[in-house]
């Protein structure tokens, strides 16, 4: 019965990340104004930087099952974990993909080097499939979740350590659009931002919880052939 | 205390164990100055000092991946891991002690590389010195607790680079930026790292020689 | 009577692979317990389980804590590039021996390698390091036993030494071996992996 509530859990929340993804779609397409400095071409602005923070969330989260992972040595936390990281990674590569289009449609290249919030993000995504080396190079069992979790640890410390290497760099052509005295944007602007984030955060809901799902299955399945040959 | 005369007779055994074996050490030194000479002849006629100092950091941090990915062989070739996790002694005097190993090797390989990169392009300042100081702390720190990583898995020469690489990106920052004489705040930068690192390297190394 | 190891329903697993299935166990204090089978049965995943050095998948497991014991592998666990006298000494330290000189010295001399004792190990035939392997368990005096296959590189010397060591009934036992002729006699606990 517990799984027919989690299905339940799991449909409420992939349909509500439709719901507001068709929302946020709307919104940026149809109702936000056209930025005057930078064109239709700025709409991205409205994936690229949702995006970005949710794979922050994805490895902040794979981060928090991770520290479970070491303190109670539950098998269970290193599948979330790794499932929250293999996200994380997803929608990092969608990041750069995303980043690297608006770098051509803004300043016409399609990747730069003195951006180093861009850089530093690649940096992320390198460490992340490193992780995935790891796991691979390793055999399955205690050894190999407790690995994975100190390492993922130090993924998440690495993130404020390259935000302070980037406050550290001269150059900026990267927009600073969120100064400390909040947005720099309009009231419709920030609104279809706020859309669009929760849209994305949703779909990361989503697509963990069936990968999850999925995942869990397998190793029941392999656990019952084991038990029967 | 008995926690520092651990980390004492750990080191004490590694840097006793590369003085008979004598093949870390003469790798690293010679791997370090054919990549400066390499440098000298791929760099073009009038590059700048800051672009020269900018290879010398590449060079250290490959040089110190020599030394790491041969830090923990003896106890993996050996299976001595389980002899040294039985005991009762604190499992991080077993990371401490190998860092402070690969540290002296490190810094006995910069001795010779530090005055050839004088010779080879230009003058090294003090601020370099104490930058490369600075980064040694946070590459052995680190990159000890990662080849304990490694070494536990197949592939331990290809996987070490790619979990050390991306975590020594911020020290290059850091160490270019000072050396290059971009603000002190760079070395303040190379400290933190250090200090949040090594931290965070201290208080899990035990989950890396955990049991199985 | 105490009893030193305590199993119920041991199991180990590795990904998919089930290594131990059921494996229940009562060692009582200064017995020994002889684990036998062919290759590739789970003895030594049975006694890294016995060791601390592997944590089971299933079941419960009771055991002395892990300074109050003493392993040999298949290997000798000792460093090759040192001499004998520098491997005991550091292994002294770590296990917190007291008067490390003097117990070093005698496990040395007992062991027939006293005379080599500046000698780097890597020269040592593999009989002579198996022996400095059985010293090295020995130093810190465990109360636990568990040593796999110690009879595999001996020469004659080493498998009296080794004798001895295992008559020693002061001390728990656990010895896994697929020749258990010479041991038969001595255990009081035995287990027949399939």
């Amino acid at each position: 019965m517990r799984d027919v509530r989690g299905l339940d859990r799991t449909t409420a929340v992939s349909t509500a990340a439709v719901l507001l993804l068709g929302a946020a779609l709307g919104l940026i397409f149809f109702y936000v104004p056209t930025d005057a400095d930078q064109g239709f071409s700025q709409r991205i602005f409205y994936f690229h930087v949702p995006i970005a923070l949710t794979s922050y969330v994805c490895f902040g989260w794979g981060a928090w099952k991770a520290l479970r992972v070491l303190r109670t040595g539950d098998e269970r936390a290193d599948l979330e974990s790794y499932v929250s990281i293999h996200l994380g990674v997803v929608f990092g590569a969608l990041t750069l993909l995303t980043g690297s289009i608006w770098a051509r449609a803004s300043w016409g290249v399609w990747w730069t080097w003195s951006e180093d919030q861009l850089v530093l993000f690649l940096v992320l995504f390198l460490f992340y499939c490193a992780y995935f080396m790891l796991r691979f190079s390793v055999a399955p069992g205690r050894s190999r979740s407790n690995m994975s979790a100190v390492y993922a640890l130090f993924g998440v410390v690495l993130i404020p350590v390259s935000f302070l290497a980037i406050r550290l760099s001269k150059e900026f052509i990267h927009p600073v659009v969120f100064t400390s005295h909040g947005p720099q944007m309009a009231a419709s602007q920030f609104a279809t931002f706020c859309v669009a984030w929760a849209a994305l955060l949703l779909l990361y809901a989503t697509l963990y919880r069936v990968e999850l799902a999925g995942k869990r299955v397998d190793a029941s399945l392999r656990e019952l052939r084991e038990l029967l040959t | 205390m008995t926690y520092a005369a651990d980390v004492v007779a750990l080191a004490r055994k590694d840097l006793l164990l590369e003085l008979r074996a004598k093949e870390t050490l003469p790798a690293m030194l010679l791997f370090v100055v054919s990549s400066l000479a390499i440098f000298h002849f791929a760099l073009p006629a009038g590059t700048s000092h800051d672009a020269a100092l900018g290879l010398l950091w590449v060079a250290l941090v490959f040089t110190a991946l020599l030394g790491l990915t041969r830090a923990f062989v003896p106890e993996r070739e050996q299976g001595l891991f389980d002899a040294l996790v039985l005991a009762p002694c604190d499992r991080s005097a077993i990371w401490l002690g190998k860092a402070i190993a690969v540290l002296a090797f490190l810094v006995a390989a910069e001795i010779v590389a530090l005055p050839a990169f004088a010779a080879f392009f230009s003058g090294i300042d003090g601020r370099t010195v104490v930058a490369v100081a600075l980064a040694d702390v946070g590459i052995c720190t680190v990159g000890t607790l990662l080849g304990a990583m490694a070494v536990a898995g197949q592939a331990r020469e290809l996987l070490l680079p790619l979990l050390f690489l991306p975590l020594a990106i911020p020290i290059v920052v850091g160490g270019v930026g000072a050396s290059a004489g971009a603000g002190s705040r760079y070395l303040l930068f190379l400290l933190l790292y250090d200090a949040v690192f090594s931290l965070l390297a201290w208080a899990s190394f035990e989950y890396v020689v955990a049991e199985q | 009577m105490a009893h030193v190891i305590r199993a119920r329903g041991l199991g180990k697993r590795f990904g998919d692979r089930r290594v131990l299935a059921g494996v229940d166990l009562d060692v009582p204090a200064g017995g020994f317990l002889l684990v036998t089978g062919p290759n590739g049965s789970g003895k030594t995943t049975l006694l890294r389980l016995l060791a601390h050095l592997a944590a089971p998948s299933s079941g419960e497991l009771e055991l002395p804590e892990r300074h109050r014991l003493g392993y040999l592998g298949h290997d000798p666990l000792v460093y090759r590039e040192l001499t004998p006298l520098e491997n005991l000494t550091l292994f002294a330290r770590l296990y917190r021996v007291s008067e490390r000189g003097e117990r070093v010295g005698m496990l040395l001399e007992r062991f027939g390698l006293w005379n080599v004792r500046h000698q780097r190990v890597g020269s040592f035939s593999r009989g002579m390091q198996q022996r400095l392997g059985l010293c090295r368990v020995l130093l810190h005096d465990p109360e636990l036993l568990v040593l796999d296959e110690p009879t595999n590189a001996l020469d004659a010397d080493g498998l009296a030494l080794l004798d001895d060591v295992l008559a020693d009934a002061q001390r728990t036992r656990v010895v896994a071996t697929h020749d258990p002729g010479r041991v038969e006699g001595l255990a009081t606990v035995r287990l027949a992996l399939a």
